[in-house]
């Protein structure tokens, strides 16, 4: 029923989800609140399919809905990783002069 | 026109792939915060990779509106970041994921409201990945607003629940997979595609309104897994493997969390989505048995009176609630164990995971205050020490302290893991009034004999026991 790219692409995802919860596991609670600011950043992925959207010329509708689309995630991706910067910055070990 | 080697389908592929191993690379950094920076670092340049490659993608040839786009984008993003208050750093995670899923959900509509132009044919699994995606992105996007309004405190944080409200939600999610399947048929019966979008706007809205604020750690962690969701949808509609790893990896990372959250409570993400729990426990338990039961006196004591104890004390913990966040007490708090450690005493801060109002939440604002990372412990490691601990200081923490968890089978926090900071040798507890937590739960802890309970504001009261235990 399903045609060789969907099932590609569903094997992309099944292994995905794999190393996606070996990874993510990892990660202490410490550095839960980055870890969702910086996922949310990286889910800003669907900036590809925006500028695809917006720019290969599939009529206005589709350039007007991909350019709000590139604008919201683009604010997710430069927003996301600036502030998952800024957090993970202040992050910081006992100085060895502190008892 | 000739298609040079940067522009082929190949090229464009590898790229997506470094990307896509950049982000994994990059989370795993995260496992240690002394590899975070350059991990988050490591998935900003992924991200740079794939937006390159795909400007370089044949089918772009108008690049105006997508320049416009970005740098309006960028802009609006920056500005965010960097002003960004870290007390409101959950609303902060609320926008993105909102918006996130807004684009996702967009990149399919324009996929399939273009069919007319494009004469594209969709057939296979396309239909269905439009679909699921604007679905999931829709309601991403209205619930997130919904999750930033009550964080933000535009409108009551508590539950809001009326008669009927599963029957309603029921009915519109029916109808709703009912309009789906209308869609999935027949791509072209665009009235049927804008009545998914409707429903999903308005069921996004339905869904949150009665979670209550406590619970929003909850909800920002499945809403965040959503987010991931519609890209990884949005992905199988384009055929596109970066969009399908990475929204994998953000829906995965956002369920875990979900999952941990919902432990951290001891109850089923079922129950934190629909129990409307702020409202019932409320209505049933607030006035109930433990309310009207003597339950004993309340010490009150001043921070003077606190600083005594402070001077015969070698180990503190602190325990920090959602009340330091709202106090904007962390700064203090910091100055606090300062003047402690520099008395000769231990200071260590216990972190209970649902501890604020999002997953972390309590870490990032003792990072800014300049606490080590070192002195935050997690609650299955501390917990056995505060037996062994002359003074808990509770400030602005409630359920995540209540021995009723451990003790009260019918209280309906029972069974939820909880900081056994009532095993210390005292317990200050900084607290505005009597009034219970969010929950109307009473909490016995305030009524036991080693408890002292410091009645004011979370940050004076901090900053004058600070200065009461300098003049000791």
């Amino acid at each position: 029923m399903l045609e060789a790219p969907a099932i590609a692409s569903l094997t992309i995802l099944v292994l995905a989800l794999f190393v996606g919860v070996e990874i993510i596991t990892k990660v202490p609670p410490l550095l839960h609140t980055p870890l969702m600011s910086g996922s949310n950043a990286i889910s800003g992925i669907t900036i590809v399919g925006a500028i695809l959207a917006a720019g290969s010329d599939s009529g206005m509708l589709s350039t007007v809905l991909g350019f709000i689309a590139i604008v919201m995630a683009t604010v997710n991706v430069v927003g996301g990783f600036l502030v998952t910067n800024r957090m993970l910055a202040m992050f910081k070990p006992k100085k060895p002069s502190q008892s | 026109m000739n298609e040079s080697f940067l522009q082929s389908a190949n090229f464009i592929q590898s790229a997506y792939l470094v990307a896509a191993v950049m982000f994994i690379l990059g989370l795993r950094n995260l496992s240690s915060p002394k590899t975070a920076v350059s991990g988050n670092i490591q998935a900003a340049i992924g991200m740079f990779i794939a937006i390159v490659a795909t400007l370089l993608d044949a089918n772009v040839v108008t690049y105006g509106v997508i320049i416009g786009g970005i740098v309006v984008g960028s802009a609006l993003g920056a500005a965010l970041a960097l002003r960004i208050e870290m007390t409101s750093m959950p609303q902060m995670v609320a926008l993105l994921n909102g918006f996130g899923g807004a684009a996702s959900a967009l990149v399919a509509s324009a996929e399939l409201l273009s069919q007319p132009e494009t004469g594209a044919v969709h057939d296979g699994i396309i239909p269905f990945a439009i679909v699921v995606s604007v679905l999931i992105g829709s309601i991403t996007l209205t619930g997130s607003a919904v999750a930033f309004a009550k964080l933000q405190e535009l409108v009551g944080g508590g539950a809001v629940t009326y008669p009927g409200q599963q029957f309603v939600n029921g009915a519109l999610g029916i109808t709703l997979l009912g309009l789906a399947g209308v869609v999935m048929m027949d791509t072209g019966n665009v009235n049927a595609f804008y009545g998914v979008i409707g429903l999903s706007l308005l069921l996004g809205i339905l869904l949150v309104i009665p979670i209550g604020g406590a619970d929003m750690p909850v909800v920002i962690s499945l809403l965040n897994s959503y987010s991931g969701l519609a890209a990884c949808a949005t992905g199988f509609v384009l055929d596109n493997s970066t969009l399908v790893v990475s929204g994998s990896l953000v829906g995965a990372s956002g369920l875990i969390l979900t999952q941990i959250m919902c432990v951290a409570m001891n109850r089923s993400l079922g129950n934190v989505l629909f129990g409307a729990f702020g409202a019932a426990a409320v209505s049933e338990g607030s006035t109930g048995e433990a309310g009207a039961q003597d339950q004993g006196n309340v010490i009150a004591y001043t921070p003077q009176d606190a600083a005594v104890i402070f001077s015969n004390a070698q180990s503190v913990i602190v325990v920090p609630g959602y009340g330091m966040a709202v106090a904007q007490a962390q700064h203090a708090v910091r100055d606090l164990a300062d003047t402690l450690v520099e008395k000769g005493i231990s200071v260590k801060f216990a972190i209970h995971p649902v501890a604020g109002r999002m997953p972390g939440h309590m870490n990032v604002l003792l990072a800014e205050a300049d606490v080590p990372y070192d002195r935050l412990v997690e609650m299955d490691e501390i917990n056995p020490e505060f037996p062994e601990t002359d003074v808990a200081i509770v400030i602005g923490a409630n359920d995540v302290v209540n021995p009723s968890a451990r003790e009260d089978e019918g209280s309906p926090i029972y069974g939820m893991p909880i900081l056994n900071v009532d095993s210390a040798e005292h317990v200050f507890v900084i607290k505005r009034s009597m009034n219970p937590g969010f929950a109307g739960i009473q909490n016995p802890l305030f009524f036991k004999d080693n408890t002292m309970m410091i009645f004011g504001d979370a940050k004076k009261v901090v900053v004058s026991l600070a200065e009461a235990v300098r003049n000791y």
